[in-house]
């Protein structure tokens, strides 16, 4: 099973990785008259010639070619079955380097045709080389997505059949159906007019990739004699007469002289950019408050998905942590959501807080029916439900306050139909259920509103007509 | 110190930025597609690379090209993803690549819905993919922590040169509280050793998780059992709270153990002993710690939104020596205050 490449530049003279007790260090572990060992040598040749070997990372496949990296005098990486043009975006995009993803035709058309035509279609900076035998090659020989009509596999024993195994995949064509790619050719290993242009190819391949210039695919019809059951020679007969004519020769892209060099950006890793990023510079001082209680407080607030209520507790969160205190905010989502309702809970404390939702609230803030009607019966006792009036007439579970507070009309009033939130966070502050200060409330508001900073004086005024509500109606 | 109110899973891409991570590769899912959108947003500005993916399988195979060339990658994903991810961990574990995986764990099995549970623990913290392998597991339990644990995760990826998961789920990733940016920023260096890196110094390496002789892999196979014996003795993390008169343990890691500890301050209260035995690290799960409590008469009481997969593992720990209770809710469900305290009551004969 072994067969000498005569020593290539761009390959190992010797062969190591093949094994401690390895009796013939300079034989490959390729078949007479396989294909991978010409291909290996035109790809090392074309890499030495360009200079391009210490810049080069090869990803060998899963498949006969599993160990490409015994032989390519590059940087080598192994891959799983079909992942490689996957892991080539990751190194390229980690390295800018030159990256080759080297694949037989189960592994690049078969399990991983995503990441082939993904990876082209992204226009990778990588350059991939894909050996097309028509077989599974390591395996023994079963059908490929490649394998003509007619041909006989160990799973296709009477030739392949179309109506029950389809027909063989042209992957020069789909790739060039893309827009990305620079250029795809199609190039045979089977004569030495056919050698000749498919090292032309090779070349022209990876000078788009020293270049910088994109995504490149090189299709090779190459002979497997051990799984065909054919001499060398036959072999080289059936790609020239009966693949050829399925796989046509020749080049279907090339936008080698057009195509411009992509151009990726160095990483910034200081802390000065981070801190720029998330704006570590324009945080507040905390607002100065002593609050002797030690007591938590557990807010609930609840209403129809569009009345704010996710974020009325995030304002609260806010001036919760513009007061220093420990404070939660955890929103329902995902099934709770359902039906257009949405709740969030807020634990303001000075301690280290456990569960961040709140089962038994101090203050319930419904903002419809529903909200109202589900949560009541938890709030615990001598706790606070406040309610929007629109609700209408309510029965409160004994030793509960209530207060019907007309958020939507005031907020309407004050010059905003979208703010019955702000006027609940102005009677929330007003009530002095929170302890929290006054200023912290104002700051919330600013920082809710960061991103539409004209609102921000609106939504004061709104909070104080709220403050103003609570002064005249509520004992 | 700079304090903001900052969400779970934005906390998760701070940490990882100011860890040094130059590559996010990901794809979307519902509870933890956040965690790509803010890689997506913050990544870019400061040249890193951000890449949504076709697929899980394929962002976790950017990782192992990525992390192949020595940098400092990391994706994120919950339940469907992480399973599809499996292959790609394992290679990773045989090729000895360090890459941080965020799972923001969601409700199985099957599609299950976007709901918080911790289900995946078992497919996370037992390895999930073919071979003898094991991942570093971190379980943070606050907003800082989600940063804090992804910062370390890289650490100890790199430290050991193996896959480190921080397994969060729905609750922490939705979650807002105040939380300190971190003080140091690193910028990492690329470790020649072994890195494929494209560049002279690196040529002659190799990233590969054949071995085709036998004898060979049950080396290979061995030495990762000394690893992860040598994580185990020095990685594991735990805290606990009230543990020392304790005559029932409350067991829980995650959003649980915040419902635990609330539970435990509730019974204190009514004057029952009650501690918090909370594993930081799951792999390494700390079973020295937990031994030396159950050496005494102890009941401990498993919290956890999984069926069961923490308790068996803490009855193993403890090579069931004491009673294991088990309070969990599953299908998206929180555990509930009340069946943490009922369950309490009832080991306590109350
Ligand atoms: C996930 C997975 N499935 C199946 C295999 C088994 N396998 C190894 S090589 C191979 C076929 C490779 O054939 P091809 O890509 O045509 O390459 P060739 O051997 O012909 O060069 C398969 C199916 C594997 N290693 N991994
Ligand atoms: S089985 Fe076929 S592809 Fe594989 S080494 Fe032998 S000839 Fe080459």
């Amino acid at each position: 099973m072994t067969e000498k490449i005569i020593s290539s530049k761009g390959i190992y003279n010797e062969f190591p990785r093949k094994g401690r007790n390895n009796p013939a260090p300079a034989a490959t572990h390729y078949c007479p008259g396989c294909g991978h060992g010409i291909l290996h040598k035109l790809i090392g040749e074309a890499l030495a010639d360009l200079g391009l070997q210490d810049k080069t990372v090869t990803i060998s496949p899963v498949g006969c070619a599993v160990f490409a990296y015994y032989y390519f005098d590059t940087g080598n990486i192994q891959v799983a079955h079909g992942r490689a043009p996957a892991v080539a975006t990751g190194v390229s995009r980690a390295t800018d380097k030159i990256v080759i993803a080297y694949q037989g035709d189960g592994d690049l058309a078969s399990i991983g045709l995503n990441e082939t035509l993904q990876a082209a279609n992204r226009g990778e900076k990588i350059a991939v080389f894909f050996v097309n035998n028509t077989v599974y090659g390591m395996t023994g020989g079963q059908m490929a997505p490649t394998t003509l009509i007619g041909e006989k596999t160990v799973t296709c024993p009477d030739g392949r059949d179309p109506l029950t195994q389809g027909y063989p995949l042209h992957l020069c064509e789909l790739i060039a159906s893309l827009q990305a790619p620079v250029f795809v050719e199609r190039v045979a290993l089977s004569d030495s007019k056919n050698i000749r242009n498919a090292r032309r190819a090779v070349r022209k391949a990876l000078e788009v990739q020293r270049d910088g210039k994109g995504y490149t695919f090189v299709e090779v019809l190459s002979p497997c004699p051990t799984n065909l059951g054919q001499s060398a020679v036959a072999n080289n007969d059936f790609i020239n007469e009966q693949m050829i004519r399925e796989y046509p020769l020749g080049n279907f892209r090339d936008r080698t002289e057009e195509a411009e060099p992509v151009v990726r950006p160095d990483s910034d890793f200081t802390r000065e950019s981070l801190d720029t990023l998330f704006e570590l510079d324009s945080i507040p001082p905390s607002i100065p408050h002593d609050d002797a209680a030690d007591t938590e407080t557990q807010v609930k607030i609840a209403g129809f998905g569009g009345q704010g209520v996710l974020s009325l507790g995030i304002m609260l969160t806010e001036a919760a942590q513009a007061a220093s205190k420990q404070v939660s905010w955890y929103p329902s989502y995902g099934p709770e959501q359902r039906g257009g309702t949405s709740n969030c809970s807020v634990i303001i404390s000075k301690q280290a807080i456990g569960s961040p939702v709140v089962y038994n609230p101090d203050l319930l803030v419904a903002m419809n029916r529903p909200s109202f009607e589900r949560f009541k019966n938890d709030v615990k006792p001598g706790g606070i439900i406040m309610y929007d009036a629109q609700i209408g007439d309510v029965e409160l579970p004994p030793g509960v306050k209530g207060v019907a507070v007309p958020a939507q009309d005031l907020a309407e009033q004050a010059g905003s139909s979208r703010a019955a939130n702000t006027i609940m966070f102005g009677v929330m502050l007003e009530l002095g259920i929170t302890r929290l200060p006054e200023a912290a409330f104002a700051r919330a508001l600013e920082a809710n509103f960061a991103k539409k900073p004209k609102l921000i004086p609106l939504n004061l005024k709104i909070l104080e007509f709220a403050r103003q509500w609570v002064k005249n109606n509520v004992r | 110190m700079a304090t903001k109110l900052i969400k779970g899973n934005t906390a998760v891409v701070i940490g990882a930025l100011y860890a040094g991570s130059d590559c996010f590769f990901g794809y979307p899912i519902t509870p933890a597609s956040e965690i790509l959108h803010e890689a997506s947003r913050f990544y870019p500005p400061l040249g890193r690379k951000f890449l949504q993916a076709e697929s899980e399988e394929a962002s976790i195979n950017m990782c192992y090209g990525a992390a192949a060339a020595g940098h400092r990658v990391f994706t994120a994903s919950s339940g469907p993803g992480i399973s599809l991810m499996q292959e790609g961990v394992s290679y990773l574990a045989g090729a000895e690549l360090p890459t941080v995986i965020v799972d923001i764990m969601r409700a199985g099995p099957g599609l299950g819905n976007i709901g918080p549970e911790q289900s995946d623990y078992n497919q996370v913290v037992k390895g999930g993919g073919h071979g003898n392998y094991k991942n570093i597991v971190l379980a943070p339990n606050s907003v800082q922590e989600m940063c804090d644990y992804t910062m370390l995760a890289f650490e100890l990826a790199f430290k050991w040169r193996t896959p480190v998961y921080v397994l969060a789920d729905g609750v922490l990733g939705q979650m807002i509280e105040p939380f300190t940016f971190p003080e140091k920023a690193i910028a990492p260096v690329i470790d020649k050793t072994w890195a494929v890196n494209g560049n002279a110094e690196t040529r002659q390496n190799l990233v590969t998780s054949i071995f085709l002789d036998f004898a060979q892999l049950e080396e290979f196979n061995n030495r990762l059992q000394v690893k992860y014996a040598d994580i185990e003795r020095t990685e594991t993390r735990c805290e606990q709270q009230n543990t020392d008169d304790a005559d029932i343990i409350l067991v829980a890691y995650g959003i649980s153990s915040r419902i635990a500890k609330t539970a435990m301050d509730n019974a204190r209260r009514q004057g029952l002993k009650v501690g918090l035995f909370r594993p930081q690290t799951l792999f390494p799960f700390p079973k020295k710690q937990i031994n030396a409590l159950a050496d005494k008469n102890v009941t401990f009481i498993a919290v956890e939104m999984s069926n069961g997969q923490l308790a068996d593992d803490l009855r193993l720990a403890i090579s069931c020596r004491r009673p294991v209770e088990l309070v969990n809710r599953l299908g998206g469900n929180l555990v509930t205050l009340d069946q943490v305290m009922n369950k309490i009551k009832a080991v306590a004969g109350k």
